[in-house]
């Protein structure tokens, strides 16, 4: 579904080019001309922040790379020399840090978008998965970046976390050898982290690409969750997708520059600015916020293999989720009782989040465990039988019914009546 | 159309395809297998500790290929307890003998890496006076076997053994 595009560059030389390469006209209809539903509300700028979120990480990423050093002796001190020596290394390396969790508040967000008005639904499942795969490289490259500076949390996440696939039954801890390049993390994983670490954002760039191209084949959801039936239901995504988007990202730039120059280590932990000890774990081992959730369902299941599965197939359920839910309707609007379990759910993610910082005992456990069987519930039991159990509401006639109300047809480009 | 034989096309479709698996997977080997231990990581892999210096009821740590090696002087006590306990109580059950040197019971060598997710435990401590491993909870006994917690093994006895009375060659 792109857009009329008739685009015809006014220059000579443009038209030249673009005549053996139309990337101009790919563009306009891509970005200028494309048709989107006029009732898109604030949840659909995320996907333009998330683009900003990885272009940030890429260029302040390579930068970095510049002044630091892959080397068990030398890692901590380059990231120390960043800070201290390097030309606005301070700055840079805060907005790589940060930036990789203000990435991470705007992909929770999408998902949730995405959850709440049944993205993921009928045409929409390819790019429902492409997006889980974006998440999972994502969650891939913050976890090896994050080992790069060598400090205490680096080097025992770096354990525990690959410590994950010596569950595997019989060749468990042949796998883990294999990632480490040796018998424990030491130079090699260090070096090839650092290798996968620069190299995972272009796949995810890659992959991006095509969540893009699904987008633009099957077109944007809305909030209505209904399809687009006449032009009346769209409005061109510029100026108005446009200047949307640009709004929302400025307001998310203030967002990130107060975690950058107000509260550059909110987010850190101390323990990381202790250079990395392979004979002493720190009392308190904790992932990096984003992890959370996942950490909780891990520490949950009292099995050790039974909880790697479990936090592998948390994440896994995600891309059989359009599979799950077999209601037809999208938005949550019009789905009351989806609507409250849609709340619940999230409730259950912040819940273990919050415990995934806990330590491991007592009523902290219980919690984990009753939360980590909701999570599974809600997407097993509970969805599938919405589906057939569910009265939704009406749904409106069109897009443009939705917004305008039921009257007659304004055109897309009426003044506001506000 | 039925009843159609394969045609000389059709076999050299498949052949061909065949040949280039195999030569695909061929070249993958050596990308993936580049990343094993190489021959570095693997000559480092044994290490001499001398013993005289350490006292009964003291455990040392040292490091052997990267990772943290514990050496405990056990006490009598310490001895008594992991061989009275009977084997139906352990997770992954084990006799304190068959973890130690035959007249050498005093000394218990064990990888200091949870078997859980690979945190180092910390000595003298937890429910069953051996390690406690602070990361996910798991009690280790005298013997460094698993007693609670997510742990599913006991630490692992590495190959070691006693050059002298009072030296001891790891690896
Ligand atoms: C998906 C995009 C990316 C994410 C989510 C990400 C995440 C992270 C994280 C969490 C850290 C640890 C920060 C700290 O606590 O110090 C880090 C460090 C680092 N990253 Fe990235 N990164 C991304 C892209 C890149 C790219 C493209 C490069 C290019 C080479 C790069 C180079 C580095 C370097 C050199 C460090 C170590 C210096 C430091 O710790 O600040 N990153 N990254
Ligand atoms: S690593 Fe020791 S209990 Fe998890």
């Amino acid at each position: 579904m792109s857009g009329p595009s008739n685009f015809q560059p006014k220059s000579p030389i443009l038209q030249w080019t673009e005549r053996r390469l139309p990337v101009l006209g790919l563009m306009h209809s891509s970005f200028v001309a494309y048709p989107t539903p006029r009732n898109l509300n604030y949840w659909w700028t995320f996907g333009g922040i998330l683009s900003f979120c990885l272009a940030v990480q890429i260029i302040t990423g390579i930068v970095l790379a510049m002044h630091y050093t892959p080397t068990v002796a030398g890692a901590f001190k380059s990231v120390e020399h960043i800070m201290r020596d390097v030309n606005y290394g301070w700055l840079l390396r805060y907005v790589h840090a940060n930036g990789a969790s203000m990435f991470f508040i705007a992909v929770y967000i999408h998902i949730f978008r995405g959850l709440y008005y049944g993205s993921y639904k009928e045409p929409r499942e390819i790019l429902w998965i492409l997006g889980v795969i974006i998440f999972l490289l994502m969650m891939a490259t913050a976890f090896m970046g994050y080992v790069l500076p060598w400090g205490q949390m680096s080097f025992w996440g770096a354990t525990v976390i690959t410590n994950l696939f010596s569950a595997i039954p019989g060749v468990g801890q042949k796998i883990v050898e294999l990632l480490w390049g040796g018998y424990s993390v030491d130079q090699p994983t260090l070096q090839r982290f650092f290798s996968l670490h620069y190299l995972l954002p272009f796949m995810i760039a890659g992959v991006v690409v095509l969540h893009v191209w699904a987008l633009h084949e099957v077109g944007q959801n809305n909030p209505a969750g209904i399809d687009v039936k006449s032009d009346k239901d769209t409005v061109p995504f510029t100026p108005y997708a446009t200047a949307k988007d640009n709004f929302a990202m400025v307001c998310f730039m203030i967002f990130f520059a107060w975690f950058v120059f107000y509260i550059p280590n909110y987010l850190g932990h101390a323990d990381n600015y202790i250079p990395a000890n392979p004979l002493q774990t720190p009392t308190h081992i904790v992932p990096e916020w984003y992890f959370l959730p996942f950490y909780a369902i891990l520490r949950a299941i009292p099995s050790k293999l039974g909880g790697v599965l479990a936090m592998f197939g948390s994440i896994a359920l995600l891309a059989f989720l359009p599979w799950l839910d077999r209601s037809k309707i999208r938005s949550a609007r019009y789905r009351p009782l989806f609507r409250q379990f849609f709340w619940i759910f999230v409730i259950t993610c912040v819940g273990l989040g919050w415990l995934g910082a806990k330590p491991a005992e007592g009523g902290y456990v219980i919690a984990s465990r009753i939360l980590t069987a909701w999570y599974f519930l809600h997407f097993l039991v509970v969805l599938p039988l919405l589906s057939y159990y569910e009265r939704p509401k009406p749904l409106p006639a069109s897009i443009a019914e939705s917004v305008l109300g039921n009257q007659p047809m304004a055109p897309a480009n009426v003044k506001g009546s506000s | 159309m039925n009843g159609e034989q394969p045609t000389r096309r059709d076999f050299l479709y498949i052949a061909t395809g065949a040949v280039g698996a195999v030569g695909a997977a061929a070249a993958a080997w050596p990308l993936i297998h580049q990343m094993n231990p190489d021959a570095s990581v693997q000559a480092l892999a044994s290490t001499e500790v001398d013993l005289t210096p350490v006292k009964e009821g003291q455990i040392i740590t040292v490091k052997w290929r990267g990772k943290p090696v514990f050496i405990s002087h056990r006490t009598k006590k310490e001895i008594e307890e992991a061989v009275k306990t009977p084997l139906r109580d352990l997770p992954d059950p084990q006799t304190d003998e068959s973890r130690v040197k035959k007249g050498k019971e005093q000394w218990l060598v064990v990888i200091g890496v949870c078997t859980h997710l690979g945190c180092v435990p910390l000595g003298h401590q937890g429910d069953y006076h051996g390690w406690f491993c602070p990361c996910h909870g798991s009690h280790y006994d005298t013997s460094g076997r698993i007693r609670k917690g997510p742990a599913p093994l006991n630490l692992e006895v590495p190959p070691y053994e006693f050059a002298s009375d009072t030296m001891v060659r790891i690896g």
